[in-house]
């Protein structure tokens, strides 16, 4: 999935971008002539860009394939942070990138064959980017929102090592529970984790999601060998270790996240986009079926973004905001009906028909869900 | 056709003009994509104008069909060449959030059935929220979009509950269908609270048409079950040509048509007398029988051409009734099998009773065990199902040969209303007003 994650992300600084630019600047990105774009020419073996140096606001790369394969280009900010990308440029085709960014250092990646860390060329962007003036409100729910995120990163890493020392000990049992609650966290704020792009190929790729020659790594080759294997082999408890390395990396970086309060809702919006494709289908967690567990932490990091977002979008838009608070109070109840213990029941006993209610109740807050950026970006 | 055309295209480089209309049309849209696209319409327009002097019988494919009248369109609606139908559930309780629900559909259905995107279109909103349209249909014509809306039995009672206090209104004529011999329904594919009837020439007008509607109504109402269909099966202009069957025969050569207002008033709509108690609000309306038939396709063509001509009592070349020469000749019954099915079906043998059929080919791909999931999705429309499709299915089932080669899979039953009056008017208002 990790394609899907890419674009999610970059949808997120888009989003961010348009909100910080303004109506004035999107004209201002209509009116760029070519003469202003940073040429990119993309070959099998190349990446090269017409200017390494360029001023901070919008940029416009204006993309050539001349390879024969397949490629994309990502612009990064530091630590991988994917500021904008656009996947599938054929050969011998044309694409138009823009973005805003701000002064600093930053690596303009040509990725044939859509694969690997690509080849990269450091940009450097001067002067001073256009900052947003926003609504004192907002800037209060990003700051707020930011402190969330932190919060599940750092009380997810002990439930993370109680797992992982379950996993080393080769206690089987022992990691089964651990395993679930060992995510929830990083469920709740999925959206900025994959903001990073390097982390989440790591540490929640599933099977299907490998490339070719992708080592399969992070919490759901443990859950295939606790569930599916029966025994943690050698290789799975180093695998453990190296599932608490790259969360302290995301516990380290992701308050520096680039959020703003369209990403924020946008991410809230992404959540229920995860539960709507993964988690109803039972595909997230197909071997330990534990996937209302993420579905309840993806519906709470949504619910939290929306909380925090609410007293503007109710300014703005008070009957979505009604609507809102009724459709996430009834996907709560919704959830309540398969609460077993501290937990849920196993996705495999819920039925067909049931899993149809739930993909409505998604579908009915997802909907109004994706309106919320909307409301809160004037 | 040459000169709406001209009046078409003159309207949408006008759109391109006017930076401030609110509510572009498709065609509008179209022109602001570039003064060259504008351009190639009109010479293609030019072209058009000099090829169509003559008459021309057949309706133009980009045209609009009216949404509002005394019955709704998509019933005696000449029949158009592709279908998505949706049935929905209900997930509100709140009757309020309803009706608001029928009215909005009634916006959006009104806007895209004249070729419009819905809300504020499909681009130039804002930029952070999803557009209100979902622009597939950007570019595309009207292509004669209808949405035909219905009402199943269980809006009226679920569970013996009188969900939305409209209990007393349900229609005699609204029966639960019995069970046919030989049916194997699934739940997944049958019934539903309301259905919307999607027809346009063009599949991604349709499919665009029912996905808005989807969108618009989550959260008050779910997907239930939908059917796409790519080849009408029968015509409502019998002077034209009877398509073909996925079994290759012209089927339902004798269907009413759309313009034989004696044969609707008497067959297709509910009179305002038909129903005391319940069923005023249905006059002008009329009842649609969903049945998704799957057809055995691959024993089909393993059997001889005599038998396939047996069991439906025509040739398959001309179409024609046993020992006649032509399709439209009047079939000799006596001269068919008694289980052939042109003789079980026709209204001699059915006390005379005609229903209006408008069904589609299917075909889903292949089931998983490689044979092709294909049939008919059968579509007809009815005053009254107790003394049509029922006797009529019921009949059929017992002694169809065709039986053989057939499966009922899905089944559905609806009250379609009277057609919408006007811009205040709504789905259902009849009912619920």
């Amino acid at each position: 999935m990790r394609a899907l994650r890419s674009a999610t992300a970059a949808a997120i600084t888009v989003a961010a971008a348009l909100t910080a630019a303004g109506c004035a600047a999107k004209s201002e990105v209509a009116g760029t002539g070519k003469a202003g774009a940073v040429q990119v020419t993309a070959s099998d073996d190349a990446c090269e860009v017409s200017r390494k140096e360029f001023p901070a606001g919008h940029v416009r790369l204006a993309v050539e394939n001349k390879g024969s394969k397949v490629t994309e280009v990502y612009v990064y900010a530091p630590g991988d942070r994917i500021v904008t990308e656009r996947e599938n440029i054929g050969p011998g085709t044309k694409a138009a990138i823009t973005a805003e960014v701000k002064a600093g250092a930053y690596e303009i990646a040509c990725k044939p064959g859509m694969k690997g860390d690509g080849i990269r060329q450091k940009v450097t962007v001067t002067g001073k980017g256009a900052p947003a003036k926003r609504d004192p409100k907002l800037d209060a729910a990003v700051a707020e929102y930011r402190k969330y995120v932190q919060r599940q990163a750092d009380e997810t890493l002990p439930k993370a090592e109680e797992f992982a020392g379950a996993v080393k000990s080769g206690d089987l049992e022992a990691a089964k529970k651990a395993y679930a609650p060992s995510r929830i966290g990083w469920e709740r704020t999925e959206p900025v984790a994959e903001s990073f792009g390097d982390i989440d190929p790591k540490v929640d790729v599933r099977a299907d999601g490998l490339e070719d020659g992708q080592k399969w790594t992070g919490w759901h080759k443990l859950e295939q060998s606790l569930w599916q294997q029966k025994k943690i082999s050698a290789d799975d408890k180093k695998l453990a270790d190296q599932l608490i390395k790259d969360l302290e990396d995301w516990q380290q970086r992701v308050g520096k996240a680039e959020i703003t309060p369209t990403s924020m809702a946008n991410g809230a919006k992404e959540l229920l986009d995860e539960v709507y494709t993964g988690k109803v289908t039972g595909e997230e967690e197909r071997y330990s079926h534990t996937d209302l567990v993420d579905f309840q932490a993806n519906v709470e990091g949504a619910e939290k973004a929306y909380e925090l977002l609410k007293p503007v979008a109710k300014k703005n838009d008070p009957a979505l905001v009604k609507e809102l608070d009724k459709q996430f109070e009834a996907i709560g109840k919704q959830l309540d009906e398969y609460r077993e213990g501290d937990g849920f029941v196993a996705y495999d006993t819920v039925s067909k028909g049931d899993r149809k209610d739930l993909s409505d109740g998604v579908s009915a807050l997802a909907e109004p869900l994706s309106k919320l950026a909307a409301a809160v970006a004037e | 056709m040459a000169a709406p055309e001209s009046e078409e295209i003159a309207r949408s480089t006008a759109g391109a003009r006017d930076e401030n209309a609110r509510t572009p049309s498709r065609r509008a849209l179209l022109g602001w994509g570039g003064a060259g696209l504008a351009l190639g319409a009109v010479a293609a327009g030019g072209t058009a104008a000099v090829l169509n002097t003559g008459d021309d019988p057949a309706p133009a494919a980009e045209s609009a069909v009216p949404f509002h009248g005394p019955h709704q369109a998509g019933i005696a609606t000449a029949v158009q060449d592709r279908l998505h139908f949706a049935a929905f559930d209900v997930t509100t309780d709140d009757r309020a959030e309803l009706i608001a629900l029928l009215k909005e559909w009634t916006a959006a259905a009104a806007r895209m059935t004249a070729g419009r995107p819905v809300g504020e279109g499909a681009v130039g909103g804002p930029a952070e929220a999803p557009p209100d349209d979902t622009g597939e249909a950007l570019d595309l014509k009207p292509s004669r979009l209808t949405l035909t809306f219905g009402i199943g039995p269980t809006l009226f009672e679920k569970k013996g509950e009188d969900r939305f206090g409209i209990k007393d209104k349900r229609p005699a004529a609204l029966v639960d269908l019995p069970k046919f011999p030989g049916d194997n329904l699934e739940a997944a594919r049958s019934g539903g609270d309301l259905c919307v009837q999607a027809c346009a020439d063009d599949p991604q007008v349709a499919v665009h048409a029912i996905r808005n509607l989807a969108r618009i109504g989550f959260g008050k109402v779910a997907v239930r079950w939908s059917q796409l269909g790519f080849g009408k099966t029968s015509s409502t202009t019998p002077d034209a040509h009877t398509p073909r069957n996925m079994f290759g025969f012209k089927d339902g050569t004798r269907n009413i048509a759309g313009t034989d207002t004696a044969a609707l008033d008497t067959h297709v709509w509910v009179g305002k007398n038909d129903d005391k108690g319940a069923g005023a609000w249905m006059a002008g309306g009329s009842y649609l029988v969903a049945r998704r038939i799957r057809m055995h396709i691959e024993t089909w063509d393993r059997t001889s051409l005599k038998e396939q001509e047996d069991i439906f009592g025509r040739d398959k070349g001309e179409g024609a009734p046993v020992g006649k020469q032509r399709e439209f000749d009047a079939p000799h019954l006596k001269s068919m099998l008694p289980t052939a099915h042109v003789r079980l079906a026709h209204p001699d043998s059915n006390n005379g009773v005609r229903i209006l059929r408008r069904g589609y080919s299917f075909t889903d791909g292949t089931d998983g065990l490689g044979r092709l999931d294909a049939g008919l999705f059968f579509l007809a429309y009815q005053r009254d199902v107790r003394d049509g499709f029922v006797p009529l299915q019921r009949s059929l089932a017992r002694s169809d040969a065709l039986n053989e080669y057939i499966q009922h899979v899905g089944s559905a039953l609806f009250a379609v209303p009277p057609g919408v009056r006007g811009e205040d008017d709504w789905w259902g208002r009849t009912l619920f007003a």
